[in-house]
């Protein structure tokens, strides 16, 4: 384990991110993501197939003997970097991230076929909790008798597209197919549209046990889901901000650009320092993660904290900087704002990570 | 051999062999040192380096301070080595080289920088020392302010006009100043710290020989900006540790005085400790893209953030240390070598943080510069460009 985490991409990860926005460039283009939020199916099919299934990036942490592409954090980091960017609908976090990190704890030939299923693309997981939920949190909602599950999850991201759930329960962690009977995915109208949210009931459905104690997985899987969001966060941010400048030096008013107003430059020089900020706790975090550090825990509250609250405020400028073009349904910039306020409550807030950071370094609340 | 890593250890090794840390004095060691080209390796040989690749002065580093040997204080002499040297290296004249690098990177001669003016801050090239060229010789007329370790140094970097009749940015010179000529008067610069870490400095009448120029007659401004440009260099280059700065003071106090804590504090702790961590971050990814040999803009945002958390530390702690904050030490125009903001109180680092954001570039021209050089919006619109500097507005 270096003591010095690695802060930079390699050759290898900028190459993975040109070949991934190119397919974004070429298969994700805003008009293309509003039209798709409108209709019966807010997830991107055709794209997840590209990604997940032709790049094989579905399975970047997955090592290659249990069906994966044997990459770490750092490359997943890159793929979500892009996959901000571009808001893309597709639960590349959820599932690839949160799930398949969940599968990682567990033992066994049920975890295993999943696991490579998942790693695969063809088959897309949700870790059944709210997407509000911290990695510390106890997961009661759903009971199981004899492997037969009953209850109800609220606020689950991506259950709609999910084939499969995996269930905490205080007897355990379950799988659950969700074509199986007396399983219901409700979709809820989501205050972010691009990571659309349903309400997944149980009634009587046949599980199958995957860990006697669910804590030690969805902890796993949630820390690694916060820390490589701050990725997904930082690619939402840099996009808004690249928008943002090029529309500000092309937009007139009192016969100047006004991006050339101090006013602005100063607010968008601001937005530029807190990006930079962003990418370097985020490569921490990812590197964290990658390379099992000490440190992991302290790097992921560290960029959950910082990093929710940049994408916000960028998005927040970017609109306001946009004018009344930024109010409008057909400017993108709504779905970004979307997605930077939902994630900054996903997976623990920034109140949540500041007081479990607080432990962590030993600077206790009075 | 090429001058790789390990070479470059073998060489340090066997200097030490050759002067053992133990028995050589401290002046004898770092000359020995900057002869053998262990000095600054990215340096020529012959001033002090190997033309070696600037990352490995890393490897001489660790070598040598694994050895116990003396260092040569780069905080007593940060202007002469930060901004002075790599001056003198890129524009003097192989005598002036010869002349300056040594005693400045001993230490034996500190450098200090006779840049601002009274009316000439932030916008630098509007200054108004004069230079009259006379024989040999040139005659300098003005005054200079904000002068750290004035009354310590020999040299001083100097820029002066030497031609009032064209644009501000093209009638500028850059000079050496001996400090010790006749005419050079240096006062003391009382801050609201109460103590006098700067000064004034009063040229009158004060001869410059012409050998002491850096750079052509007028190209001063060109000059000044690889001094400027080193300045931000040295900022952002170094590797601090998680709450090596002024966040690591309050942290202590933090877990030490239980009784001080409230909730209001805590929160704001946590924010800045955060901020702090990802500065440091930042800083650290700026140093491993310098290492890979491919520097990003991000050290032009490094002193901006610095500035800011400097303040919004120090004024936390203040209020955490609440009735002990109320008190002052008493630094009644002491006249420091180096700013140091540990080992000092409270009140001190709350006032002389305030610096930061206005030293070195204020906030405001450096949020201009990145607005402009990196995220490449649009200048703003000059009234000063095609006028003459004797015809400018002050």
């Amino acid at each position: 384990m270096s003591t010095q985490p690695d802060l930079l991409y390699s050759e290898d990860e900028e190459a993975l991110r040109s070949a991934v926005r190119d397919l974004l460039t070429d298969h994700c283009a805003a008009p293309a993501v509003l039209a798709r939020i409108e209709g019966d199916e807010p997830h991107d099919r055709a794209l997840w197939k590209n990604l997940a299934e032709s790049m094989g990036l579905a399975g970047l942490l997955v090592p290659e003997e249990r069906g994966g592409q044997g990459a770490s954090h750092r490359e997943a980091a890159v793929v979500l970097e892009e996959l901000g960017r571009a808001v893309a609908p597709v639960p590349y976090l959820t599932s690839a991230v949160i799930a398949t990190e969940a599968l990682l704890a567990c033992v066994g030939s049920e975890a295993e076929t999943l696991l490579s299923a998942l790693a695969s693309g063809r088959t897309v997981g949700a870790l059944t909790v709210p997407l509000s939920a911290t990695p510390g949190r106890e997961f009661t909602d759903v009971r199981a008798t004899d492997s037969s599950l009953t209850g109800r999850v609220t606020g689950v991201a991506d259950a709609a597209f999910a084939d499969v759930f995996l269930v905490p329960t205080p007897d355990g962690l379950f799988a659950v197919d969700a074509s199986a009977d007396g399983v219901t995915v409700a979709p809820q109208t989501s205050f972010d549209p691009t990571r659309p949210l349903a309400t997944v009931t149980f009634e009587a459905a046949a599980g199958r046990l995957l860990a006697d104690t669910a804590a030690p997985a969805v902890r796993r899987a949630l820390r690694a889901g916060a820390g490589l969001l701050a990725s997904e966060q930082l690619g939402l941010a840099d996009w808004l901000l690249t928008e943002t400048v090029r529309y500000t030096r092309e937009r007139h008013q009192f016969n100047r650009p006004v991006g050339s107003f101090q006013a602005l430059k100063h607010r968008l020089a601001q937005l530029w320092l807190e990006v930079v900020n962003a990418r370097a706790t985020a490569r921490n975090a990812a590197d964290a993660l990658a390379t099992g550090s000490d440190d992991t825990d302290v790097a992921v509250a560290v960029a959950q904290a910082y990093t929710a609250p940049v994408a916000v405020h960028v998005a927040e400028e970017a609109l306001q900087l946009h004018g009344g073009i930024g109010m409008t349904w057909e400017h993108p910039i709504h779905l970004y704002l979307k997605r930077a306020k939902s994630s900054a409550i996903a997976l623990g807030t920034v109140g949540r990570h500041r007081e479990e950071l607080a432990e962590l370094v030993d600077l206790r609340a009075p | 051999m090429s001058l790789d890593a390990a070479r470059l250890r073998t060489l340090t090794q066997e200097f030490l062999a050759a002067h053992p840390v133990a028995t050589t004095p401290r002046e004898e060691f770092l000359s020995a040192r900057f002869d053998a080209g262990l000095a600054w390796v990215h340096y020529p040989e012959g001033l002090g380096g190997l033309d070696a690749p600037r990352a490995l002065q890393a490897v001489v580093d660790a070598e040598l301070e694994a050895a116990g040997a003396p260092d040569n204080d780069p905080r007593r002499n940060g202007i002469g080595l930060g901004m002075a040297a790599p001056t003198v290296l890129r524009y003097g004249t192989d005598e002036q080289k010869r002349r300056f690098l040594k005693p400045l990177w001993v230490g034996q001669e500190i450098w200090c920088q006779l840049f601002s003016e009274p009316g000439a801050g932030s916008d630098l090239a509007a200054l108004g020392t004069r230079a009259v060229r006379e024989g040999d010789d040139w005659i300098v007329n003005g005054q200079k302010v904000w002068t750290s370790g004035a009354h310590n140094s020999r040299f001083a970097i100097l820029i002066a006009r030497t031609d009032p009749d064209v644009p501000k940015h093209r009638g500028i010179t850059y000079f050496v100043c001996d400090m010790t000529d006749p005419g050079v008067e240096v006062r003391p610069l009382r801050q609201i710290t109460g103590e006098a870490e700067f000064n004034e400095v009063f040229l009158t009448d004060v001869r410059i020989p012409d050998a002491h120029r850096l750079g052509e007659t007028g190209d001063g401004w060109k000059v000044a900006q690889t001094t400027l440009n080193n300045e931000r260099v040295a900022i952002g280059g170094m590797r601090i540790p998680r709450e090596g700065g002024l966040i690591g003071i309050v942290a202590d106090t933090w877990r030490e005085r239980p009784e001080l804590r409230t909730h209001d504090l805590h929160q704001r702790l946590m924010t800045l400790w955060v901020e702090a961590e990802v500065a440091r971050l930042t800083g650290e990814r700026l140093r491993q893209q310098l290492v890979a040999g491919h520097p990003g803009p991000e050290g032009a945002g490094m002193k901006l953030g610095f500035a800011r958390l400097n303040q919004q530390i120090s004024g936390l702690e203040l209020e955490l240390l609440g009735e002990e904050g109320l008190l002052y030490d008493d630094w009644t125009m002491r006249r420091p070598e180096i700013v140091d903001f540990a080992g000092r109180d409270a009140g001190y680092r709350y006032l002389r943080a305030k610096g930061n954001s206005i030293e070195g570039g204020t906030s405001e021209v450096l949020l201009n510069i990145v607005a402009e050089r990196v995220l490449g919006l649009p200048p703003e619109p000059r009234t000063d460009k095609d006028v003459a500097w004797k015809d400018l507005s002050r």
